[in-house]
């Protein structure tokens, strides 16, 4: 529809200013995704994704990044319903806070983790002694800093499908008797799910590609802590093409969660 | 009013930055009481403070005998109807019904017999299985009404229940929905900007503008003697405030004879289809007369509507060929009469 207004419209000459940098920029983004499909071995491929150790980082990485989303939905999706229906005090102060994670480098969040809760953490020091748990350098800790890092996305992506959500069904709920544990339950969670599931989506892609804060808080220890981007940055020093068949399974994926978020979530033509 | 006890008693007092909303308002059980009024002039705001949905700054609100401002919307046993319906999107025409049984605790099944035989009273048993989407807007309406209904309310409250509604589907849901609140025992809050809709629906009036009451009545009393310009506007009259002396009210300069004995302050009312327009002044009859002079023409239903400016100003309603005949334009001075006996007076 509106494809055809603007080829039906007289446009005068593309100026170069734009054209060429915008070519540039193009070529830029996609010729390193072309190289890797380029440079992939193609021929030793089925061999090298049975590989166990490729094997093993790939299942680590879906089940961390999995349970790393269901913890992000557990307490992002409440933490989104108090930002955007709740009035306290230092609101806006919060949502300032909970959106550090997206632009704070993952390294300086995996030491924050480390300082907070590390053995000798200001937190992690009393899991140890009370419950014997320490979270560094486990699988748990790869779920801790996936979570970090990814729950930011869902929190904002459920927030904004909140605050555009139509306040008027709930207080429609309210007049037939619902209690807002049963609003949020019956009304609220099903108008406002496809930003939750957007939001999840974005946030697995996120944990699942997780590498500075992971490696900083729970190291790089095959079958345990290494996921996929961790057994690629490994690999490239010791074998290349392994590196390469890792990247174009990470790549994959990549362009899955793309082409189900353009399809079903995200309206842009 | 009077003969049935006062279910719901409620003072509403609501105060916005440039706004106050303070009425009174008395329901008797099975009453259905319409609050009338221009945009913006509080109704919404006072149908939201029955349901608890916006804080009441002052006032109360009784029903049955007991205080219900200090309860929360959910707890008011009270029924909404929204102007949009806000019917669940999510959830087909049964499942809507069957929320608010769900959420006083009946079981699922219950919950959907009760919503069932509501939506069989309605009329729309068929459509259960269907999504608020695939409902036209009259049968959106219904199943609203069905859900308010399914909570056994002892208060329903209407918001515009028919403006979203074309013409043709409005005239069979008013009938409809004034079948429906007929059958109901509560007390009926509606409110709407449709005179005709409160006629028909309600048993009982209130104007309200800026924030207050300024006439309520029988819908009958109200479009024979209305008190404010709004409501003369709405029912189609000319309404003029004067000071009586016996049978007749002086209107500025004018003096109208009138049939009723009226004495002070007082209302002349007369419809625009009372005025007769001459040439010149006319003699005979003793009428009341006065020059006036043509503000407009416009057509009116099969007849002209004629805006005329003086003394005073009025509408009066005339026939197409009268306007021929006479032919009428635009700052022409013409002679306006009315007749004694179509005029209404009353005390202001």
């Amino acid at each position: 529809m509106t494809a055809a207004g603007r080829e039906d419209r007289v446009a005068g000459r593309l100026p170069w200013v734009l054209v060429v940098p915008a070519l540039l920029g193009m070529v830029f983004l996609v010729l390193p995704l072309a190289g890797l499909l380029l440079r992939a071995p193609w021929s030793t491929l089925p061999r090298r994704l049975a590989e166990p150790q490729v094997l093993e980082a790939l299942r680590l990485s879906l089940v961390t990044a999995t349970v790393a989303t269901l913890v992000c939905l557990v307490l992002g999706v409440p933490l989104a319903w108090l930002l955007a229906r709740a009035t306290f005090p230092g609101r806006r102060l919060v949502r300032a806070l909970i959106t550090v994670p997206l632009v704070l480098p993952p390294v300086v969040g995996g030491v924050a983790l480390l300082l907070v809760l590390g053995r000798r953490g200001l937190v992690g020091q009393w899991l140890d002694s009370t419950f014997g748990v320490t979270l560094p350098f486990t699988t748990a800790g790869v779920v801790v800093a996936e979570a970090f890092v990814a729950m930011p996305f869902l929190v904002i992506s459920v927030e904004g499908a909140l605050r555009a959500a139509d306040l008027r069904y709930e207080e429609a709920a309210a007049t037939l008797g619902a209690s807002r544990w049963t609003v949020f339950r019956r009304v609220t969670l099903p108008l406002v799910a496809p930003g939750i599931i957007a939001g999840a989506v974005l946030c697995w892609a996120r944990a699942l590609g997780e590498f500075g804060a992971t490696i900083t808080f729970a190291g790089n220890f095959p079958g345990r802590t290494q996921t996929m981007p961790l057994a690629v940055y490994l690999a490239l020093e010791t074998e290349p093409e392994a590196a390469i068949v890792l990247s174009l399974v990470l790549l994959v994926v990549s362009v899955v969660i793309l082409a189900s978020l353009r399809d079903r979530w995200v309206n842009s033509p | 009013m009077g003969e049935q006890p006062v279910s719901l008693h409620a003072h509403l007092v609501v105060d916005r930055p440039a706004f106050r909303l303070d009425v009174d308002l008395r329901v008797a059980s099975g009453q259905v009481v319409a609050l009338l009024g221009p945009n913006g002039a509080g109704k919404t705001t006072a149908l939201r403070a029955l349901a608890g949905l916006t804080a009441l700054s002052g006032g109360h609100i009784t029903l049955d005998d007991r205080p219900l401002h200090p309860l929360t919307a959910e707890q008011r046993p009270i029924g909404m109807v929204f102007q949009d319906y806000l019917l669940f999107p999510h959830l087909s025409a049964l499942e809507n019904v069957a929320f608010g049984p769900r959420c006083q605790g009946a079981s699922k099944q219950e919950a959907r017999r009760t919503a069932s035989a509501l939506l069989e009273r309605v009329g729309l048993a068929a459509y259960a299985s269907a999504k608020p989407r695939q409902l036209s807007g009259g049968q959106a309406q219904r199943v609203a009404l069905a859900r308010a209904l399914a909570v056994e309310p002892r208060m329903l409250l209407l918001d515009e229940p028919l403006a979203a509604l074309d013409a043709h589907t409005r005239l069979e849901i008013r009938s409809h929905l004034r079948h429906h609140l007929a059958g109901f025992d509560g007390a009926t809050v509606l409110v709407t900007h449709d005179p005709l809709d409160a006629m028909v629906l309600a048993d009982h009036l209130v104007v309200v503008e800026d924030g207050a009451v300024v006439q309520e009545g029988p819908p009958a009393e109200v479009a024979r003697r209305p008190r404010t310009d709004y409501v003369a506007r709405l029912v189609g009259l000319n309404l003029y405030r004067g000071v009586a002396d016996g049978r007749q009210v002086r209107v500025g300069d004018v003096p109208f004879s009138v049939t009723e004995q009226v004495e002070g302050p007082a209302f002349v009312a007369f419809s625009p289809a009372a005025v007769a327009l001459y040439r010149s002044r006319p003699d005979g009859t003793p009428r009341n007369v006065w020059q006036a002079r043509i503000e407009g023409i416009e057509r009116h239903g099969d007849n002209v509507r004629v805006h005329i400016d003086g003394p005073i100003v009025a509408s009066a309603d005339i026939t197409t060929a009268a306007v021929a005949d006479l032919d009428l334009a635009r700052g022409q001075r013409v002679w306006a009469s009315v007749k004694a006996n179509e005029t209404h007076a009353y005390p202001a």
